[in-house]
């Protein structure tokens, strides 16, 4: 075996204790029968919404193409299944703020022919025909930013790539989205990988898990070396996905502040967006369905499936087998980075890794009394920013100061909000800070 | 669509489902629990000093928190503060233990009410509160008290081992008339003695010794002295004696990551450090390193005041430098100054560092690069 036996990390962050990982990294992922309306959100991607294509009435075919992506950072958007499209209206979206969405109500039937051609002699054919098919299939990122993935494979002029790392790491409690599909479709991972490995001519392929996820790990090591992709051990250890982490683990190297990741010289992809471009090249099937953990306390039986995008987050805990008492917060995405919801009717997304329930008796907003210096936050930092300090300046009104201090760095992982013994809104005060921030910088280029 | 998904349990909507920025998880840890783990470290002191002077010592801690606690219950219903909310994190209670750790067995009963007020009034609650204070408020009571009432606040008396009769350094420590009185054996209330360190001062002033400081300090220092050093029989504040028990109070805040452990380690080598440089330079000036290093408070102040997290500084190089400053200060109080002990003085002044210690010692972002 190639693969490097040292497990690898990065310095900083933290160990969160009750990772609630067990409660659905047993079940096998199942997928999620036919509902009656799926609600397709139309701004799924970071950039700009796409435009749709359909109008209210029109019958569609399951794949078939909902909108157009508009302009290059953007992304096309399918059918989830075939039906009618019953309204295109506003919903409250994954934001929290109205978004335009298609409502699809299923004929029941699910058909719908792959509207690509599977192209299986991917490994000969033109890189510029594989880059198709990413646009085509309206593929982003799927570990969270949902950035449309064919941009990270068109280097600049003058930049060079030499690394691919698969991000496998999955650092966020309670989400195991990411394990199951290395552990049960792990060839559709490396190959995924080595398609894009291709695309951006790169032989230096790794996928970086966190050694929690031993069995996943041995998984994708039956599939690695066919495909000349390395398995990196990852330390336990939150964030270790992210990217910038992820890279410093794995090569050593360091991302410089304010640049990304191909200045150092690598592309990082999440391994479900690699599943779900293997289903794009090898099946020709556009992205219309994920896999999401559906987990909290309060499930019956959480556990990952297979949902459709569009599904409600109703429908998806009802999949779950319901649940035992009612939940005080419901989150998209890991508890660590996820956004608390308003609704249960808001949809499944392209980039929603779980759907999270949290018990009333911990979903409450803490009351803070002031900072005593204990300097947690500041081993917690990833970035290595010394978070109470900012805290401070920022409740103070002091942006200028924050600003000084590297705020624009932070990557908002809540690392220092979770350690905090007094339960300050570290990150939370950040988070405003960087948002007055951009507004100044606006207002400054407007004048 | 009906929101009931089983058992007739709703989901909840609307405003009944919490918004909130993640993350949505939290350590579990908190103020008290961190004021609860400095308690625990103090525990073995605390036993400590019962067996060296006697379950008087035991009265004096917890009066001296109770003070305290009063105090800051004064305090928060004066200023129309949540009284519970502010005594139910423990830090009032760890300043009055931390308090009564600097005062003599013998103290006045109203002296614990007077530090207490020092201390939770004007080193802490004037400044804002918790988190807020810039000087150590234990510290800032027990250097107030000192000043204000010097005889009080040192009148020492021998501990346990001192107390036989044939303790051979008695001279050392006693002054000839009460020599004269233990060997009477007379009924008084009590004998006072002075600590190793005023002794250090004072050495030469004693009737009948020599003038040579070399060999004065060489009784100070000898090896069988260290070793009643290092169990704590000696005359001193309530928890400054017993090394051993401060020492496991040490590991107790490492285990328990309350404190940087480079604070106490390089306070303390800093201190054995520059006296022992001084005692092989020139012997006369001071006695050897392990005289420093187990005499007067410096195990307690390496231990458990300069590691108190409000007023020491937040990355580990800033640590490092504030505790070489406690360490250099101490050393140059105790071999040059006019009182016989420096610790708290040392602390307090460094503690008055700790915003520039951070400014300059602050951490380089992950990928910093210098802005042209």
């Amino acid at each position: 075996m190639k693969s490097s036996r040292n497990v690898m990390t990065f310095a900083g962050g933290i160990h969160p204790h009750g990772d609630g990982k067990s409660l659905s990294c047993y079940t096998p992922v199942q997928t999620a029968p036919l509902l009656d309306k799926y609600l397709v959100i139309l701004a799924q991607n970071a950039g700009k919404a796409p435009v749709p294509v359909v109008k209210k009435g029109d019958t569609v075919k399951k794949y078939q193409l909902l909108a157009q992506a508009d302009g290059v950072i953007s992304a096309n958007l399918h059918s989830p299944t075939s039906g009618v499209v019953s309204d295109i209206r506003e919903i409250q979206g994954t934001m929290g703020v109205p978004t335009p969405a298609i409502e699809i109500t299923s004929d029941g039937l699910d058909e719908g022919a792959s509207p690509f051609d599977p192209i299986t002699d991917w490994k000969n054919v033109d890189v510029e025909q594989l880059k198709q098919r990413v646009v085509e299939a309206g593929i982003v990122g799927m570990g969270g930013a949902s950035f449309p993935t064919h941009v990270k494979l068109s280097p600049p002029e003058g930049k060079t790539v030499d690394t691919l790392i698969l991000n496998g790491a999955e650092c966020e409690p309670y989400l195991t989205a990411d394990h199951r599909l290395m552990q049960e479709f792990p060839e559709k991972v490396i190959r995924g990988a080595a398609i894009f490995g291709r695309i951006l001519n790169i032989k230096n392929i790794f996928v970086g898990v966190e050694i929690n996820k031993l069995d996943a790990i041995a998984a994708l090591e039956h599939y690695a070396e066919e495909y000349g992709v390395k398995v990196a051990y990852l330390r336990v250890r939150y964030p270790q996905g992210s990217e910038k982490q992820l890279i410093n683990a794995i090569t050593g190297r360091t991302v410089k502040s304010g640049t990304l990741p191909m200045d150092a010289g690598c592309v990082v992809q999440n391994v479900a967006t690699c599943a779900a471009l293997d289903d794009a090249v090898t099946l020709g099937i556009p992205l219309v369905e994920r896999i999401v953990t559906v987990t909290g306390e309060v499930v019956v039986h959480p556990g990952n499936f297979k949902l459709k995008i569009g599904t409600p987050a109703l429908e998806a805990v009802r999949f779950a087998g319901g649940i035992t008492e009612e939940p005080g917060k419901l989150v998209f995405g890991g508890p660590m980075m996820g956004f608390a919801q308003r609704s249960f009717q808001v949809p499944v997304c392209k980039n929603t890794s779980g759907i999270l329930l949290i018990p009333q008796k911990q979903a409450y907003n803490f009351e803070s009394s002031g900072c005593i210096h204990c300097g947690r936050c500041v081993q917690g930092c990833p970035m290595h920013l010394v978070p109470c300090l900012l805290s401070t300046a920022i409740e103070a009104g002091r942006f200028d100061l924050a600003e000084a201090n590297h705020v624009m760095d932070c990557m908002e992982c809540g690392s220092c909000a979770y350690v905090c013994p007094d339960h300050r809104p570290l990150v939370q005060n950040v988070r405003r800070a960087k948002a007055e921030l951009r507004k100044q910088m606006n207002a400054n280029k407007e004048k | 669509m009906s929101d009931v998904v089983n058992d007739n349990i709703k989901l909840p909507t609307g405003e009944k489902l919490v918004l909130s920025s993640s993350p949505h998880l939290s350590s579990g840890s908190s103020l008290r629990k961190i004021m609860g783990g400095v308690l625990l470290a103090l525990v073995p002191q605390i036993a400590a000093s019962v067996w060296l002077f006697g379950i008087k010592a035991l009265f004096i801690i917890v009066y001296t928190a109770v003070c305290c606690v009063a105090a800051e219950a004064l305090w928060c219903k004066l200023a129309d503060k949540d009284v519970w909310r502010n005594i139910s994190d423990c830090s009032a209670c760890v300043t009055g233990v931390l308090l009564a750790m600097c005062l003599p067995v013998t103290v006045p009963l109203y002296v614990p009410p007077l530090g207490a007020v020092l201390a939770i009034w004007l080193a802490k609650q004037v400044y804002g509160g918790i988190g807020n204070n810039p000087f150590n408020p234990a510290l800032v009571a027990r250097v107030g008290l000192l000043i204000a009432l010097p005889a009080a606040m040192t009148l020492w008396t021998p501990s346990r081992g001192m107390k036989q009769m044939d303790y051979p350094e008695k001279q050392l420590f006693y002054t000839a008339e009460n020599i004269q009185k233990i060997s009477n054996k007379e009924n008084v209330d009590g004998v006072s003695c002075a600590t190793p360190l005023g002794a250090m001062k004072n050495i030469e002033k004693i009737p009948g010794r020599s003038e040579d400081a070399v060999n004065n300090f060489a009784d100070l220092d000898s090896w069988e002295m260290i070793a009643r050093y290092a169990i704590g029989d000696r005359a001193g504040c309530l928890g400054e004696t017993c090394a051993p028990a401060l020492i496991l109070g040490f590991f107790i805040l490492v285990a328990l990551n309350l404190i940087n452990w480079k604070v106490p380690v390089i306070f303390v080598g800093t201190v054995a450090f520059i006296t022992g440089m001084v005692n092989i330079i020139c012997p006369g000036i001071s006695p050897n390193a392990l005289f420093h290093v187990l005499n007067g408070g410096l195990l307690l102040g390496a231990i458990f005041m300069a590691t108190d997290m409000v007023t020491s500084p937040i990355t580990g190089r800033g640590c490092a430098v504030f505790a070489c400053g406690c360490g250099i200060l101490t050393s140059v109080i105790r071999l040059w100054g006019n009182y016989p002990e420096g610790v708290s003085f040392a602390i307090l002044f460094m503690n008055a560092l700790v915003p520039l210690i951070d400014r300059w010692c602050g951490k380089r972002p992950f990928g910093y690069v210098a802005k042209r």
